[in-house]
Order: structure tokens, then sequence, then C-alpha cells
């Protein structure tokens, strides 16, 4: 690694990676919000789509196949809060909260026999073109597929939500169920496709930190970035685009307090590490004042279990 | 119409609460030593640890050391490990739970182990108990401490030999005394044998964050350091990005050289069998006093160590680094001895004098060739 990489260009390209497995879980809450359903389960989702991938691809060597397998998994873990949620009406927030708890102690149990072995992980891609431009092809298209598929997802993710069918399904379902209902919508079908979408997204997210960063298995591997994720879909108000802000935001300051210690500096590492939270914290306060009066597309049945009759 | 789902979702979160802590200690039970025993009643000796001990680091060592009192006890030591155990009512439990079940002997592994062990000690005079990194003792209840610094300065000497950019990179979790320790010490190491290595030091906060390490070595990486040591708990995850970024890496807690085949020089490690079964044995035949181990490499517990040398280090600098651990085990070169200064020039050690234990664990200040942030006070 001698190569000389200019500063910015280092914590730019740091702030790619530190950001897309965050990035990954807050689009994929979006949608699952977004038609009325809290999922805060993703922390445990994310673990989950972690060990996944470090089994799947110890095992059969491919690491597509351990993206497919914790995509699935996502989606199991998706279908099994929606069927506690909206088939027994149980409290969302409870039920989210006992997956994490669950699922926690589930992956230290199983993925005890997976610490210390070594996978086969996902190597950087160099984008044809694009990778060879200076400054922006080193920041953003030297990276591994992954960071291109959350590339991808995010634009794809707005569309779903504000221009398609099933869109208007669940922004519908989200706002005001029984109304969706009269219309002739299934609220239960679009909220169960929602809620697995989300957590699909999530353990995606998941699998980015095993398959990618730390190439194996450690227990509690996610370490909060769940968490800093349900954070951020509200700070993103719903909205794809403000997620990817958001977590970028998030993942600059993270890469920058890295760095900035690397170069020798002296301020204090506790403020360092402070950074990306105040960073979120204050971009969170000016979006709150500015739009002030106006509607955040904020999905006003979140969170309450859906009947037919009340 | 909220009621009664509110209590399924109650029930449901207290079912999975329930599997969860079942689990948890199941696989505490678990490795009980299946063994049938010669004697009559063989000690039972238990270890509470607060991590997995998957981790590679300091758990996984302890682990290390309750298998070697079972493989070498013929049968005269049962062992139980309980992980993740917090530090709080939770560990009182567990060692209650322990003591219920015939244990004589406990290591209790983790610095705020040792209010509830001491609370739990008063209440059974007849068990002993050995605690770490900590000075108090009872009757019944001994500590030990597991301070890597000595061979941490070895390995700078390897480190400040190997190093092309002059510059070593060091991770670690928070600016504390015993990580203090270890980086100057390190440091001063690595200057000793070349003036111009500097340390460049990230904290990351975190005793563990895998991917966070990652960054932080890729960072350093960045920055021109060539060589990467560090304190964190994931030994595989730091030694694994630094192997594949090509940089080399010093080892912490245990001697994992396997885990970076090409890169790794060497490390501090804890090989804590012998003085395990050395406490065993004191127990067993009724002779255990209570006592506070320094286990520095001149005592003659002895349990840290130097890790072994890597395939890159040349026959000259092995050489050059074992007569200086010849040194430290004899007690003739002590590394934090006057006159030191910090790296701001304020004298820390007088000419003379060296730092006790109690005064290294109070250490707040960097030593020359480091940078890195201290918490100001």
């Amino acid at each position: 690694m001698s190569e000389n990489i200019p500063f910015f260009v280092a914590v730019a390209a740091g702030m790619i990676r530190c950001a897309t497995p965050v990035l990954l879980a807050t689009i994929g809450e979006c949608v699952t919000e977004k038609a009325g359903i809290f999922n805060l389960g993703l922390e445990g989702i994310m673990l989950s789509g972690a060990l996944t991938a470090v089994v799947v691809s110890f095992n059969t060597q491919s690491p597509l196949l351990a993206l497919l397998a914790a995509t699935a998994v996502g989606l199991l873990l998706g279908l099994l809060h929606a069927l506690i949620c909206i088939k027994f009406q149980a409290n969302q927030v409870a039920s989210g909260i006992a997956m994490t708890i669950f699922l926690g102690g589930v992956t230290a149990f199983f993925g005890a026999d997976y610490v210390g072995k070594s996978i086969h992980s996902i190597s950087q891609i160099k984008v044809p073109g694009l990778g060879d431009l200076p400054v922006i092809g080193q920041i953003f298209f030297n990276h591994d597929p992954l960071v291109y598929f959350c590339y991808v997802m995010v634009p794809l993710t707005y569309w779903l939500i504000n221009h398609t069918r099933f869109g208007l399904s669940m922004r519908a379902v989200g706002v005001d169920p029984r109304s969706a209902a009269a219309s002739g919508i299934n609220v239960r079908q679009v909220r169960y496709l929602s809620t697995m979408l989300g957590a699909a997204l999530a353990a995606l997210g998941g699998a980015y930190l095993s398959l990618v960063y730390a190439q194996g298995w450690i227990e509690n591997i996610v370490a909060g970035r769940g968490w800093i994720a349900v954070g951020l879909v509200i700070f993103a108000t719903w909205n794809p685009w403000k997620a990817l802000v958001g977590a970028y935001l998030f993942g600059l300051a993270v890469s920058l307090q890295l760095r900035l210690q690397a170069a020798g500096s002296d301020i204090s590492p506790y403020l360092l590490g402070m950074l990306p939270y105040l960073l979120v914290i204050a971009v969170m306060a000016i979006t709150a004042i500015l739009a002030k009066g106006k509607s955040q597309g904020q999905p006003t049945a979140l969170g309450i279990p859906y009947t037919e009759q009340s | 119409m909220t009621k009664p789902k509110f209590i399924f979702a109650s029930l449901f979160a207290n079912a999975l609460l329930s599997i969860f802590l079942a689990t948890q200690w199941a696989q505490a039970a678990e490795p009980v030593s299946k063994l049938s025993s010669k004697s009559n009643s063989p000690l039972k000796v238990g270890l509470l640890c607060v991590g997995p001990i998957t981790d590679w680091g300091f758990n996984y060592a302890h682990n290390q050391g309750r298998l070697y009192l079972e493989k070498n006890s013929n049968g005269g030591i049962q062992t139980t490990i309980a992980e993740k155990i917090p530090e709080s009512a939770e560990a009182e439990r567990v060692l209650e739970k322990l003591i219920a079940s015939g244990h004589r002997l406990i290591f209790t592994t983790s610095y705020g182990y040792l209010e509830p062990a001491l609370r739990v000690a008063k209440r059974h005079p007849a068990v002993t108990f050995m605690q770490i990194n900590r000075f108090q003792t009872a009757k019944n209840l001994g500590t030990y401490f597991s301070q890597q610094y000595q061979p941490m300065y070895l390995a700078g000497m390897v480190a400040g030999r190997m190093t092309k950019s002059n510059k070593l990179g060091f991770v670690a979790a928070h600016p504390v005394p015993p990580l203090l320790q270890a980086i100057n010490s390190f440091t001063m190491g690595a200057r000793s044998v070349n003036a111009k290595a500097e340390t460049r030091v990230i904290f990351i906060n975190n005793w563990s964050d895998a991917p966070l390490e990652v960054e932080a070595v890729k960072s350093l990486a960045e920055a021109g350091c060539d060589v990467v040591a560090h304190a964190q708990d994931n030994q595989n995850t730091i030694l694994s990005a630094c192997e594949s970024l090509g940089i080399y890496s010093v080892g912490f807690y245990t001697d994992a050289h396997n885990l970076a085949p090409k890169g790794w020089l060497t490390g501090a490690c804890l090989d804590w069998g012998p003085f395990y079964a050395k406490i065993a044995n004191l127990v067993a035949n009724n002779k255990w006093q209570p006592c506070v181990y320094a286990g520095g490499m001149e005592s003659s517990e002895g349990y840290v160590k130097l890790s072994s040398f890597g395939k890159a280090v040349p026959a000259k600098v092995r050489a050059e680094v074992m007569a200086q651990k010849e040194l430290l085990e004899k007690g003739k070169f002590v590394i934090f001895s006057g006159p030191l200064k910090d790296r701001d020039g304020k004298e820390r050690i007088a000419k003379g004098q060296a730092l006790d234990i109690k005064q290294l664990s109070e250490m707040n200040w960097f030593v020359s060739g480091v940078k890195g942030t201290l918490a100001k006070n």
C-alpha cells in the first residue's frame, strides 16, 4: 500500500465503504416503514445475514451463493416479523426488539464454529471506464459489487415508492389502511411484501460486513449499525435519496475520524468518536427546521396493527 | 383492543429472552470435563469470562488455560467456563451457581468482576477466588495481572527493524493505562533499534467492532504504516486485514501466527495453563494464600510471553531480540525505569526509579515517538 492516495480521496473512498452496509439497511427500512410496519429487528436481521453469508461462502466457496442465501434469510425473517405483526397483530416494537435479542443469541451460538475460518470474500472490481477517471474513479468506482448494487438500489427504491402502482399501494397502506382497503388494495399483502423486501436489504447490509469487511464471522459483528439505520430512516423522512445523504454523512464522519488519527492529528479520540453522531443530529435538526410545516411523507399508520373493524 | 395484543407481544418477547438466556447457559456449561476422576473428589475449577471464548484474544487465552488444566491433571481437575457473563449482578448469580455445583476455585477474568466476587467470597469462605487486574485481596481472594507491555517492547524491536517507512501503526480501543503501557513500550522497543520509528495510534472506542478495525488498518496503511500492532479482542480480523494489504502484523493476547502466515512478525501472548495449574495445586493441597501476582517475564509464573517469530523475521533480528528477552527475564532490564520523559518533555520517572505495578496501572502519558491523542484530564 505504498501508492500515494490524496488524503481526501482516501477519506471519501472510506466513506463509501463505511456507509454501504448502513445504507442498505436504511433504504430497506424506508420501504418497510412506508407501508406502516416498524421493524426494530434490523440489528438482528443484519447479524443473521452476516452469519449466513459466512456459512454459505465457507461451505460452497461462492460469494454469489452467499449473497443469495443472505437475501433468502432476510426474506424469511421479514416474513416472520410480518407474521407476528400482521397475522397475530402483536406490538411491532416488542417483536422487533425481541428479534434483535433472539437473533443476537442465535448467531453467536451457531457462529461459534465459524470464528477464525477464512472464507471466499468479494473482491474489488473496477468499473470499466469510470474506474479510471481521476479522483471520481478512485472514490466511487473502485469498490466491490455490493457498493455498485447499493448505487442502483437507491434510485430503484425511490422509484418503487413514488412511481409505481405497488408504491402507491404502499404509501396508501402506510397512511390510511382502511381507506386503502376500501379502494381494493390488499393491505396485508402489501405489508407482507414490504417487510420482507426491507429485511432482505438489511440482511444484505449484514452480509457486506462479514463478506467484504471482516472476511469472516465475528460475534456481534454489526455492533449497533442496525440501530443507526433505524435512526437514519427518521432523518431521511422515508426518502431513499435522503437516506443516501444521511448514510454517507455518517460514513464520512467515521472515515474522517479514523484517518485524522492515522495522520497523527491532535484531537481527542472521544471527540472524534462522537463526530458521526453529532453530524447526523445536526443535519436532522437543520432539516427539521427547514421543513417546518411541510409534510414529511410520514406514514401516519406506522406501528398500528391493521384490523378491518375498529 | 390493544391490551391482549400487548400481552401476547410481551409473552413472546419473554419466551424469546428465556430461550436466549437458556442457550447462553447451556453453552457455558457444555465444556465440562468428561474425564472420570481417579481421586475421590476431583477439584472443580470454574472460570468466568466477559466475552466469547472464540475471539482469538483475551477470552480465548483463558479457555486455552482451562484446557491445559484438564489435559494435564489426570482427571484430578474438572473445569467449567461461563462465557459472556456481564460484570453485574449476573456475575454474582453465576458465581453462586458454580459454587452450588461444587466448584472450589474460581478465576474471575474481567476487571469488573472484583465487586461481585468479593461479595460472594464473603459468603463462601471455603471457596478460593482469583481476580484479574485488581489490587484488593481478601482472605479467600487473590489477584493476578495480565500486563503485556514487556513482550510488546520486544515486538517493537522487531517492528523497528522490519519497517521501511519508519511508520508503525497501532489499533487500540481506549486510551486506558494497560493499553498506554503496551503502546509506549512497543514504541520504546522500536526506537531502541531505530531512532526514526514512530507509532501512529488509532483509538476506535470499542473493544470489538470488526468492520471499524478493518477500516482503521486501511487508514494506517494509507498513512504509510507498514507494520500494524493492536490490542483488540478480534485478533483474526486485524491480522487478516494486514495480511491482505501486504503489511506486517504484531499480535496481542494469543500467538496467532497461523492467521497471517506472510506478514506475522511476533507479538505478546498470555499462556495461563501452568499458572492455573500452580494455583489449582496450591488450593488442592490447602497451601493457597491470598497474594497479588504481577506475572512479569522476570517472575517465576511467567505467563506473559513473547509469541513465536514469523517467517519474515531474519535470524539476526531474532538473535538481537532474544538477547534482550533474556535480560528482561533475568530482571536486568526494566522497561519503565528512569530517567524517562513523556513526549512533552515532562519527567515521568526519575533517575534510579522504576514504576511499580500500582504506578503502571495509573499511566496516562505517551513517550516520544507516539502520535496519538490522550483523553485530556
